[in-house]
């Protein structure tokens, strides 16, 4: 990897939650970098703490002990070059599509009608023209996962966090959703990291996966997916793609942990 | 269900308890001023309404009503605004709060029509004072309702406070303060009716006592009448706001069930 080009970078990170009975450690020794253009998949099972490290990259929830820097800058409260997209769709019900996709451009005042052709843009790419003017309860949920994207791009920010965001729609559904994004990436190339309890989706997306295990959340180690893109649905039967699944897979069950 | 066949079978029952009812007074001769048949409570809607009395009196209401909810709503709005942002709002006016929620407001009307006097304000300040509370209530709450994911995702994106009240928790309460508003309606009515029986010089519910004190019961009904289709023309309009406001609010099909069903104080 490219490592002068790194857009993310993260230094010993601790994260400790004081409770009634004492404090928890949820999060401790966190390193890693995520390079300009690269998607990145945490994976681990839940309770990992990958939704505490995701709530800490997006600046919701600030960090124990350590740093992270983004674009060389680090983050310590909500920023605007920050894209997330959350494990529900989370739009707003009295917004149209295109409303809730520039939501990000009315909250930062970038101007509605420079965004618009732009969002309406974007929207194609998603496979969602024709639907700007629709209203969210009239979409399902994979499509309603696609706004959520469009709308985490809209701004054009330095990274895409996403938080299992395919992680409550059905399996059929998931994996066409894996294509359209691998899709949408490769066009936009945006910097992204992936959370997910999904190994087989980890490996199909990225270019590199964390693994993370729980108690505290630890990164264990990382794999490099060396499997050139576009990558179809067959990939998933193939001998490379089970070897690095399997590979993954050992960490987890040698902790006993079911993923 | 035959939509048609209800309704008329709904006129039928009408016209037949309207029938029962003449039939009894005249059958058992009750005396007009304990219970008039229909026909003489049609007939006093009848006279009242060429003289044009109840329309001159329904107007004076109407105006009472109306901007009594309207002060007590705007004053709900801003008062439950204030709590729902600030722990320390509510903290201190909480007590004063549960203190005058627990009291009859109703009993407030004889000291506010000494404080106010027996024109317009002091029936528009009483049905301010009814119709406070329910909008308050639910301004609260429907500020408070705005989902934890949705709080975070305008936070991720570094929107202000404010943006967040704007944009995200003010929608949100929409569908409370709709809530509120209906039965604020209702309330604001009674408000006015009760100051008018403590102390005024117009107005349909001056009229009631003063047909009252005249054993015009016929009349009374004709008023009581009158009021009933105010009410329902009230919340008819708060409906029609509603279902164009909340176009977007699942719960809209059952609500419009269970609102036609809540009663007044």
């Amino acid at each position: 990897m490219a490592r002068s080009a790194d857009v993310i970078h993260v230094k010993g990170l601790r994260k400790e939650y004081g409770t009634a009975r004492g404090t928890v450690l949820a999060l401790d020794g966190i390193d890693f970098t995520v390079g300009e253009g690269e998607f990145v998949a945490i994976v681990g099972p839940s309770g990992c703490g990958k939704s505490t490290l995701l709530k800490i990259l997006a600046g919701l929830l600030p960090a124990t002990r350590g740093e992270v820097n983004l674009r060389s800058v680090p983050i310590t409260g909500p920023r605007r070059d920050i894209g997330v997209v959350f494990q529900s769709p989370v739009l707003f019900p009295w917004r149209t599509v295109l409303d809730n996709v520039l939501l990000p451009v009315d909250v930062q005042r970038l101007g509605r009608e420079d965004n618009r052709s732009r969002a309406l843009g974007l929207l194609a790419l998603v496979g969602l023209s024709g639907f700007e003017h629709r209203y969210p309860w009239e979409l399902s949920g994979g499509m309603q996962q696609r706004v959520a994207i469009t709308r985490g791009l809209i701004h054009n920010p330095a990274m895409l966090l996403m938080d299992e965001p395919f992680g409550a729609l059905d399996a059929m559904t998931r994996e066409s959703l894996n294509l359209e994004l691998q899709r949408i990436w490769l066009e936009c190339r945006e910097t992204v990291v992936f959370i997910t309890h999904s190994i087989a989706e980890a490996v199909f997306l990225a270019d590199r996966v964390l693994i993370m295990t729980p108690r505290p959340g630890q990164i264990v180690e990382e794999v490099a997916v060396a499997i050139p893109r576009p990558r179809s649905l067959d990939l998933l039967a193939a001998p490379e793609f089970g070897g690095i699944v399997r590979r993954i897979r050992a960490h987890f069950s040698s902790k006993g942990i079911e993923a | 269900m035959n939509g048609v066949r209800n309704a008329s079978l709904r006129v039928l029952l009408l016209i037949a308890s309207l029938a029962v009812w003449e039939g009894a007074v005249r059958a058992l001769r009750v005396p007009a001023f304990i219970l008039p048949p229909p026909s003489q409570v049609g007939a006093a809607l009848y006279r009242g309404s060429v003289s044009g009395i109840y329309l001159q009196h329904l107007w004076i209401t109407l105006a009472e009503t109306l901007l009594g909810f309207l002060l007590g709503s705007v004053v709900a709005f801003v008062v439950g605004t204030a709590i729902a942002a600030s722990p320390r709002t509510e903290y201190f006016l909480y007590p004063y709060i549960v203190m005058f929620q627990s009291m009859p407001k109703v009993a407030l009307a004889p000291l506010v029509v000494v404080w106010f006097g027996l024109g317009l304000t002091s029936k528009v300040v009483s049905a301010a004072l009814i119709s406070f509370f329910p909008l308050l209530v639910n301004t609260i709450a429907g500020l408070r309702s705005a989902d934890e994911d949705r709080v975070d995702l305008m936070r991720s994106l570094a929107a202000s406070e404010l943006q967040i009240f704007r944009m995200l928790r003010l929608p949100s309460a929409l569908p409370f303060i709709m809530a509120g508003l209906e039965v604020a309606m209702v309330f604001s009515l009674v408000g006015a009716i009760v100051a008018e029986f403590v102390g005024a010089e117009a107005g349909l519910g001056m009229l009631i006592q003063s047909r009252n004190f005249s054993m015009d019961v016929a009349g009374e009904f004709a008023i009581l009448f009158i009021l009933a289709v105010l009410g329902l023309l009230l919340n008819a309009a708060l409906v029609s706001v509603r279902r164009r406001v909340l176009f977007w609010d699942p719960s809209q099909k059952a609500a419009l069930n269970s609102a036609s069903l809540r009663g007044g104080p």
